[in-house]
This record gives C-alpha cells, structure tokens and sequence, in this order.
C-alpha cells in the first residue's frame, strides 16, 4: 500500500526554507547590535540583514499567497493565535529594550526585527499546519 | 489517485487512513495559560524592578529548565518516543506536546528577557566585559537554537497536535512530523551542551 500525504498534493513554495532563513538574518542582526554596546555601532550592516529579512519575507507572503489550493482557513486559524502569542513575546522583549533606554537607529533595527519575528513565525506555524490539511 | 487524506490503496483506489485511537486532548491546554499569564506578569515586574535576585532566579530557572528539557526531549525522550509503537506514541504525544505548547515558549521567554536585564544590570553584556568573547558565543547559540526551534520544531509540534485532532489522523503525515521534532530536539540538544560550556564559563569567570 502506497501512501502520499495532502503535502505532495499541492506544489507549495519553499516557505520553510525562506522563513528561516529571514529569521537567521535579523537573529544575526541583533547579535551584530549587541556584540558592540554600548560602543556606538555602524548601522548598515544591521540595516541590510534587516532589509533582507524583510524581503524574504514579502517574497515568502508573495509565494504563498499564489498558491491555489492551499488551505488558508486553516492557516488562519492557526496563524492568527500564533500571532497573539508571537506578539506578546515581541513586546517582552521589546519592552527589556525600552527598560534599558535604547533608542535611536539600534532601537529602530530592533524593533523592526521584532515585526519579523512575530510575523514569520506565525505564518511559518500556519503554513506547516495548513500544507497538511486534507479539509477534514 | 489519492483520498482526501492522501491514502491510496495498491489498485488505486483511494481509502482513508486507518483509524488511530486517541485520547481527546486540547492543543494548547487552557488550564495552563493563566500560569503562564502570571510568569509573564511576574517576569515584567523583575524587569521593572531590576533587581539582582528576582533576575537571577528567572534566568537561571529558566535557562536550567530550557537546558534540561532540550537535552532530556532530544537524547532520552526522543530516541525512545521514535521506537515507540504508534498507538504509544500517539499516546504519550497527546499528552506531552501540549504541554511543551505553553511550557517552551514561557521558559525561553523567561530565560532571555531576565538574561538580557541581567546582563545589562551586571555589565556583562557590555564590549567592555573581559569575558565579552563568551558572551557573543552565547548570543550565536541561542540564535542558531531559536531559528532551529522557531522555524522547524514549534511549527511540526503544532502540526502534529492539529493532525492528531482530526477524526481520521494520517499516519504518514505524524511520522513525518514527529521525525522532524525528534531530529531537531536532537539539534537543539547538541546545541544546549554549548550553552552549559558558556555559561559555566560566565559564571566561574
């Protein structure tokens, strides 16, 4: 007996993929910030990674968003909690930022990495849910 | 030809899964979310209060948990839960990764937001810092860790839990998730014994 899950069914775009590798960038962002505090930093690597994170994001919501057949009322129904969850998680963090009077370009890059985060891991917890949906 | 739920039989006709008992459950166990409410409530307050012992303690429960959690799920747990019948391990799946649902995010909260409050209370986070090499090692760590548990291990841990929910689970799909988790649990794991190097390198100075 041959067996096949509802994933092969649909050619679905390398979301995963995309989505980790946004998260390794703006992971890699902040580190790059941290390591040189309270030293005055050049923002401009932060600055790429950042916006690199941010197009693969819009490139993974672009893929995804062409797929026909996906199961977007499952990945709502997952993601849109995820979100609640990720987002409350971004504001601790951001919050231990603002405690420590961050501010300026640092806090801007932080900030933004912040938004990816809480936005790419609740479609990357969607999509993982939803590729298997058989709609039952 | 497929089912709906992939299944297709050697002459091709389709048929569902075969059906897999399992207890009801939910996946995220709402009993526990006004515990974790109160660590976060907690967690905000030591941050405001920024003070030495309410920092260390959750930094350091917290840190001890994630370590030992990662290290016990991915070397002790993992390789038993993957030998496991599949009755088993639906079974004892049903009942631990919900809890993980609330249990790893609040650590690893817990365990960053008071490691970054208390790195800044006590300068350690600073360039300055004499151990500052270590420090960024411990940043890449648990950054290799959040992207490896953020993007592979929480999604399949959920995905596992909505499959099992459904009436007719496939079990192909499980097996595939659930190798996913156990390998990454595994990758984590490794990468938890360079947190225990760091850190006991931090603190003995």
């Amino acid at each position: 007996m041959a067996e096949r899950d509802p994933a092969d069914a649909v050619r679905l775009p390398p979301v995963t993929q995309l989505g980790m590798a946004s998260l390794a960038l703006i992971v890699a962002a902040g580190i790059y910030l941290s390591a040189h505090l309270p030293k005055h930093v050049p923002l401009t690597p932060a600055v790429v990674l950042l916006a690199a994170s941010a197009l693969l994001l819009a490139g993974n919501l672009t893929a995804l968003a062409r797929v026909t057949g996906f199961a977007w009322q499952r990945f709502a129904q997952v993601a849109r909690w995820a979100l609640l969850a990720y987002v409350i998680i971004a504001g601790m963090i951001e919050y231990v930022f603002l405690r420590n009077h961050t501010s300026g370009g640092p806090l801007v890059v932080l900030t933004l990495s912040l938004v990816i985060f809480a936005v790419h891991v609740p479609l990357l917890i969607g999509f993982t849910v939803a590729r298997y949906d058989d709609g039952s | 030809m497929t089912s709906p739920s992939g299944v297709v039989q050697a002459g091709g006709s389709p048929v569902a899964p075969p059906a897999l008992e399992r207890p009801d459950f939910q996946i995220v166990p709402r009993a526990g979310l006004p515990i974790v409410g109160l660590v976060m409530a907690l967690l905000i307050a030591a941050v405001a209060a920024n003070k030495l012992w309410p920092l260390e303690f959750f930094h350091v429960v917290g840190g001890a948990a994630w370590t030992v959690i990662d290290l016990f799920l991915g070397f002790v747990l993992g390789p038993i839960i993957g030998r496991l019948s599949i009755p088993a391990r639906i079974e004892f799946t049903t009942r631990l990764m919900p809890k993980m649902v609330l249990i790893m995010p609040t650590v690893v909260t817990a365990t960053l937001v008071a490691g970054w409050q208390l790195g800044t209370h006590l300068g350690t986070v600073q360039s300055n810092y004499y151990l500052h090499g270590w420090v960024v090692a411990s940043f890449i760590v648990v950054g290799v860790m959040a992207v490896v548990a953020l993007g592979l291990l929480e999604p399949a841990n959920i995905a596992v839990l909505v499959e099992l929910k459904k009436p007719r689970p496939n079990p192909a799909v499980i097996e595939r998730l659930m190798k996913r988790f156990i390998y990454t649990a595994g990758v984590t794991g490794v990468m938890q014994i360079a947190t225990l190097v760091i850190m006991t390198k931090l603190a003995s100075g």
